[in-house]
């Protein structure tokens, strides 16, 4: 088993006549995920490599039967297109867009939870999901990863997810869902959200947690974890030596007012008995005690 | 993008938020001519990206002519926290009954927008929290729903301001409010926000953070982005369009991926060294990027090593190798670097890189190794 997505899921592209949304929505369908129609209202009735193309995702949905769709759509139209995809009636929009709006990104997220409780959002500004052997949306490079189980992963970081995926393989170990949720400051699914799934998952045996510093969604999966998970958890967490109040890279990743530090995130899952590595390799192999003991 | 005092006043008064009448000069000259026309008295408020002005005596009252004169020459290229003040702002001096503090910002842990409103205005408000937290009124605010009336009246009488003010709070907060969502600001802050003697309420400072994701929307901001204060590597890297903070140590750090890019500079430190920098080259790391990279790590004095830490997952290692090779070609760099790739094609990238090894040049096949021997080499 897997979480969210598995080879059963037919997903719709929203933007697959786009550069970006051709090149991985054909990577993904080669990758074996079903890959079942784009959507783009002035392109509608073509086709991208034999995928057919919608003007609506309601239209690609009432046609193909998807229920998952990945946004390549650029920043400035994400909003209109998660909601779209909310309006259709998908149960997981993906979106790997960077570079949207704060207040776009805290809109979309209120109002899909309140008005479309059925649809769960992924990102923005993350690589997608994999579950290894079964279906990849977006990014993610799908060799990286050996499939079968028994690791989940759950990470804030597209590289930081691709290292410990390939460390993980590395070792011979197979991961069930490797899920990135990004770095944006109002990210759809959160730790918890995946520790959750995880946890229900009989498959996953144990489960990676790459955090960043900023925010406080390490701490509260630290408390997710303590108080409600039996399965054990690994974890590394980047940043550590990030000066405060400096911006590095992802919109999230920012210390501001003694907050959000490596070290506290740190502290707060060591106490929660989760194993904490000081640097992605160090993870890796705390993972690798963790499943030849399972 | 941090906006300088003044702008932020140009962004608030865009929203009908009340400021004093000022204007921003860059010259003893102009200062005096502003605050002839102003009318005196009038203050002068240095310009720069950093708090504490008022005690590094950029804050200073004029009376007339002369004064202005005086303040605004020592004012104009003092040294504040390491910022030259180049512009000052010379505004109306208000007469103040109260001090408030009022401000919007995203809560990331509850996904709302978070107002909090103090009557003990004028100070940190950090120190302020810490010690009174009580002092402060809180309100959640669903982005959907945004801020109603209704809502901002319950909000101002909680943090019991004097009732005098309410009217005036509350239309200002409801300003406020518009001008953090319409116009994509990730804070908006006033501290203080003043009750005059006569009644009016009005924003005596103006601190603004606006979110640059949301730059295609708004034509103006390119006059804020000219006035970013930046030292000459983050301008330089900026100028490329690459991720870059500037650090002071002596490892030139270069990976793609700002995760991979942040634990880089972890591991460097981790294993004694010091990062001179924090440089994320993105996913499509090709020949243009890398020798930009270079060029940017290149000129930064301080640099004694590079470590490149690259990890191929859709970018593949060969293509990587190459566009380092092609970089070397084309920048003429002065220490020496160590490579790690890892990930897809890692082991064609690495006997690509292989036929160029050097001392100047080698490759390592772990992150820990790499940015060991990345530390040796700046410490020799």
């Amino acid at each position: 088993m897997a979480i969210f997505v598995d080879e059963n899921t037919k997903v719709v592209y929203q933007g697959l006549t786009g550069s970006q949304g051709r090149f991985y929505g054909l990577r993904n369908r080669d990758y074996g995920t079903q890959v079942v129609a784009g959507v783009n209202p002035k392109k509608a009735g073509t086709d991208v490599d034999g995928i057919p193309v919608y003007a609506t995702v309601a239209e690609a949905k009432e046609a193909t039967g998807a229920t998952v769709s990945c946004v390549f759509i650029p920043a400035p139209g994400v909003k209109a297109a998660v909601l779209e995809a909310a309006e259709a009636g998908m149960e997981l929009v993906v979106v790997i867009t960077e570079g949207v709006p704060a207040q776009d990104e805290a809109w979309f997220f209120n109002k899909v939870k309140r008005d479309f409780p059925g649809t769960r959002i992924l990102g923005p500004n993350c690589p997608g999901i994999i579950s290894p052997g079964k279906a990849n949306i977006g990014i993610t490079a799908g060799e990286i990863a050996l499939p079968g189980g028994p690791v989940g992963i759950v990470s804030r970081s597209g590289t930081l997810t691709y290292q410990a995926l390939y460390e993980l393989k590395l070792q011979g170990i197979g991961v069930t869902t490797c899920v990135g949720i990004g770095g944006d400051p109002v990210p759809g699914t959160s730790f918890i959200d995946c520790l959750e799934a995880f946890e229900a998952d009989p498959e996953t045996k144990a489960v990676m947690l790459i955090g960043e510093i900023g925010g406080s969604a390490e701490e509260e999966a630290a408390e997710f974890i303590k108080t409600k998970m039996t399965k054990p958890v690994s974890a590394y967490i980047a940043g550590v030596t990030a000066p405060p109040g400096t911006k590095m890279g992802h919109a999230g990743a920012i210390v501001s007012g003694g907050k959000g530090t490596a070290a506290a995130k740190m502290e707060a899952l060591a106490d929660a008995g989760v194993k904490v590595g000081n640097n992605p390799t160090e993870a890796g192999e705390l993972m690798v005690e963790i499943v030849r003991g399972l | 993008m941090d906006l300088l005092e003044y702008q932020g006043k140009q962004f608030f008064a865009s929203f009908d938020i009340p400021v004093s009448p000022g204007e921003a000069v860059t010259t003893v000259d102009d200062a005096v001519a502003a605050a002839e026309r102003i009318g005196y008295p009038v203050v002068i408020k240095a310009q720069v990206h950093v708090g504490g002005r008022g005690k590094a005596g950029g804050v200073k009252l004029a009376a007339n002519a002369d004064e202005t004169r005086e303040h605004a020459g020592n004012i104009l290229g003092l040294d504040i926290k390491g910022h030259i003040v180049r512009t000052v702002w010379v505004e109306f001096a208000s007469d103040i009954a109260e001090e408030y503090y009022a401000s919007f910002t995203l809560d990331r842990s509850a996904k709302k927008h978070l107002g909090m409103l103090s009557a003990q205005g004028g100070v940190e408000i950090e120190a302020v929290a810490e010690e009174n937290p009580d002092a402060i009124a809180k309100i959640w605010i669903d982005p959907v729903d945004g801020l109603t009336e209704e809502a901002a009246r319950a909000w101002v009488e909680a943090a019991k301001l004097n009732p005098a003010a309410t009217d005036g709070a509350v239309d200002i907060l409801l300003k406020l409010y518009r001008a953090y969502t319409e116009g994509d600001a990730d804070l908006c802050e006033i501290n203080p926000l003043i009750l005059k003697p006569t009644g009016e309420v009005h924003a005596l400072d103006a601190k603004v953070t606006l979110d640059g994701n949301a730059q295609f929307r708004h034509e103006g901001w390119e006059a804020f982005e000219a006035t970013q204060v930046r030292d000459e590597r983050e301008q330089a890297a900026h100028d490329k369009g690459l991720q870059y903070v500037g650090l002071d140590g002596t490892v030139g750090v270069i990976a793609n991926g700002a995760g991979l890019a942040m634990s880089t500079v972890d591991i460097v430190n981790q294993v004694g060294g010091k990062p001179a920098n924090f440089l994320d080259i993105g996913g499509g790391a090709n020949a243009e990027v890398m020798a930009g990279a270079l060029e940017v790590i290149n000129n930064d004095p301080n640099v004694k090593s590079i470590f490149i830490n690259i990890f191929g997952g859709i970018t593949k290692g060969d293509e990587v190798a190459n566009g380092i090779v092609t970089a070397l070609g084309r920048v003429k760099i002065d220490a020496p670097i160590v490579i790690r790739i890892d990930g897809t094609n890692a082991e064609q990238g690495r006997e690509i890189l292989a036929a160029h090894e050097s001392e100047m040049l080698q490759s390592k096949p772990t992150m820990l190794e790499a940015a060991r021997t990345a530390v040796e080499l700046a410490a020799k």
